[in-house]
């Protein structure tokens, strides 16, 4: 029934990804919708592009396991919206046209300034997929375990590159819409089902959460501690600062969040549309107290071992075949819809800012032909992305997410600040700051207890670290120490040598990002 | 009759395209014109405190929870302890402080829009 649903779900969006594609014409339709998405629905649409396979299955499977430190995630993944709203959406879309490397090129030296911003838009973007692959893969192994992940792989791949190539920004838009309301609806659900288990009572609810029997006596689930507690690990609270951090300035330098921006018609829309993906973000993030607790106390004693099926398992216990298949489909639909949302993303930064601005010169490019190598190049990602998600099926997904945060709080967000708020601000400071964050951040985490340690023989051949070592780096999240970096390499590159050409243009670059004077305009179609 | 023979072409070609557009603005002057100075400071007289607040907010959050795990434990509602209500002032203080700043961009953009029309550009 699960893959019913499932069915049902990708005939309807291919149904309108076929419809918008017929009016998909020129490079603003396919690349920004045309600009003509409205405020509400690009909420919709950033809010489904976010919460993603880690969100829904991994928050509860965390709360479920861990108690109050998951819902730290929740709690992260939400205030790091006001970034976004507060410093980010509207410059952006005031300044840029197509990807985040626009917003830099405005000032600086085109081609150094858009070859390393695309390196790390490809980069973010490439981990934050394999981990949507790889989640899959767990779901299948529960759901279907008749089926072998390379099937299912090359149809999430293959239904991924037909959404985005033939349906650009606007079908994948209504793909995101379409698995938002789809999320928010099974989680609204399913927190109304824990809810009727507990008679509708909080007081029985948290009492419950309050008191769940473990294996070293009654736990309170409601407590911080266990596992960022320092009596687990004694770096486990500057852990948690970390993570915080990477979170909070994570979420404005995520690629695929960014290019929404350039759907909507305005800076206005665009805040409009950071306010309402607040709200469903939000929402949906404290009701994973429900789902979380909910699971922690109603499956107590039955929890399924892989921590991604809980969300799915209290779903049969409370909803029975129908109910556990509709969020089957959901979780399903969520990987499908969030990889799309990447490859577009990337696409668009590879033929937008590599091909069209640093491989040609900046030459003038048919815009017809900046959507052909899109397609193609979205083409080649999908491919890329299924072989890499075969080949790395067994790496763990949290850590693989932790990446792609960390890279764009340390690569991505520095150098978006400093070039909308800092005169001084040079091509020298945008590469240095890029590739800092870049390689200090991924470096960090090669070293880190996340790949390194030495294992218990006889442990599974999927939970084994990579590098058999002690780890050098005694925290899971590198963020405290490359965002710093990432800042400073930025500051010290643009200290070293002044850039009278970037500070002539500050002045034109402060009146169009704060007013919105000659930028990018909806299209008609 | 050489390539570089039309390469000169096209860019006399494209000198003498330029001289007909309009000149260029004198931005440094519009960028220090007072309404549009008035702008930005009003924009960062909320956005940075907003920032600063938000930041202080959060990280007490994680800050409390980590090194004083004890005090936090405290259930001061029903069940429910300081932690677990402070994490959930958060998701409150987000949504306030969002609503609070579209609000105040209403004015925000209206102060655009007046500067734009005395700078002289149509919108």
């Amino acid at each position: 029934m699960a893959i019913g649903m499932f069915i049902a779900f990708v005939l309807v969006t291919l149904l309108i990804t076929f419809f918008t594609a017929k009016k998909n014409s020129g490079s603003n339709a396919y690349f920004a919708a045309g600009r003509s998405i409205k405020g509400w629905q690009n909420g919709l649409a950033v809010a489904g592009d976010y919460m993603s396979a880690a969100s829904f299955l991994g928050i509860t499977g965390m709360i479920a396991t861990a108690g109050y430190d998951g819902f730290m995630y929740s709690v992260g993944w939400l205030v790091a919206y006001l970034t976004v709203l507060l410093i980010v959406a509207e410059p952006l879309r005031n300044a840029g046209k197509y990807t985040m490397a626009d917003l830099l090129a405005y000032r600086l030296n085109e081609r150094p300034v858009r070859a390393a911003a695309s390196l790390s838009t490809l980069t973010v973007s490439t981990f934050y997929m394999i981990a949507q692959m790889v989640g899959a893969a767990a779901i299948v192994k529960g759901l279907l375990p008749n089926v072998s992940f390379n099937v299912v792989a090359f149809t999430v791949g293959l239904l991924m590159i037909v959404y985005v190539v033939y349906g650009g920004m606007k079908g994948t838009t209504w793909v995101q819409i379409i698995k938002a309301i789809l999320l928010m609806s099974g989680t609204i659900f399913l927190s109304f089902l824990v809810m009727k288990h507990y008679g509708f009572s909080f007081s029985k609810f948290f009492e419950a959460a309050a008191h769940v029997p473990s294996a070293g006596g009654v736990k309170n689930f409601l407590n911080p501690g266990m596992k960022f507690g320092s009596a687990i690990n004694p770096w486990g609270p500057l852990d948690l600062v970390s993570l915080g951090l990477a979170l909070v300035f994570g979420t404005a330098g995520l690629p695929h969040i960014l290019v929404r921006f350039y759907t909507v018609p305005d800076a206005k829309t665009a805040r409009i549309s950071v306010v309402w993906a607040m709200v469903i973000i939000g929402t949906f993030y404290i009701l994973t107290t429900f789902m979380g607790y909910g699971a922690a106390t109603i499956l107590n004693g039955k929890l399924p071992l892989d921590a991604n099926m809980i969300a799915p398992t209290l779903a049969h216990e409370l909803g029975g075949e129908v109910f556990f298949a509709f969020i089957s489909a959901v979780a399903f639909a969520t990987i499908l819809a969030v990889v799309a949302g990447l490859t577009i993303s990337a696409s668009t930064s590879f033929a937008h800012d590599l091909y069209a601005n640093v491989i040609r010169h900046g030459q003038h490019t048919a815009p017809h032909k900046e959507v052909r190598v899109a397609r193609i190049a979205s083409f080649v990602v999908g491919i890329i992305a299924i072989l890499l998600a075969i080949v790395l099926q067994n790496m763990n997904v949290a850590f693989l997410v932790g990446l792609a945060f960390a890279v764009a709080a340390s690569s991505n967000l520095p150098v978006i600040v400093l070039s909308i708020f800092w005169r001084r601000f040079t091509t020298t400071g945008a590469v240095a700051g890029i590739l800092v964050g870049l390689i200090s951040s991924i470096t960090l985490i090669i070293i880190s207890p996340a790949v390194m340690g030495i294992d218990a023989p006889g442990t599974a051949a999927n939970k084994m670290h990579f590098i058999q070592h002690a780890a050098i780096f005694p925290l899971q999240n590198p963020g405290i120490v490359s965002i710093p970096l990432g800042f400073l390499a930025a500051i010290i590159g643009s200290l070293i040598r002044r850039d009278p050409r970037a500070e002539g243009m500050f002045g034109e670059f402060s009146v169009r990002a704060h007013t919105g004077l000659g930028s990018e305009k909806a299209s008609d179609h | 009759m050489s390539l570089r023979y039309f390469d000169n072409l096209l860019k006399s070609l494209y000198t003498v395209a330029r001289m007909n557009e309009p000149a260029k603005p004198d931005w440094e002057k519009i960028a220090a014109m007072p309404e549009f100075q008035a702008l930005l400071k009003a924009k960062r007289r909320f956005v940075v405190p907003c920032c600063i607040f938000f930041t202080i907010y959060y990280f007490s959050l994680l800050y409390l929870v980590g090194w004083h795990t004890e005090m936090v434990k405290k259930v001061v509602l029903g069940h429910l302890n300081i932690a677990y209500l402070f994490a959930l002032s958060q998701f409150f203080m987000a949504w306030i402080i969002a609503f609070l700043y579209t609000k105040k961009s209403s004015k925000f953009d209206q102060q655009a829009a007046a500067f734009l029309d005395h700078a002289g550009f149509k919108k």
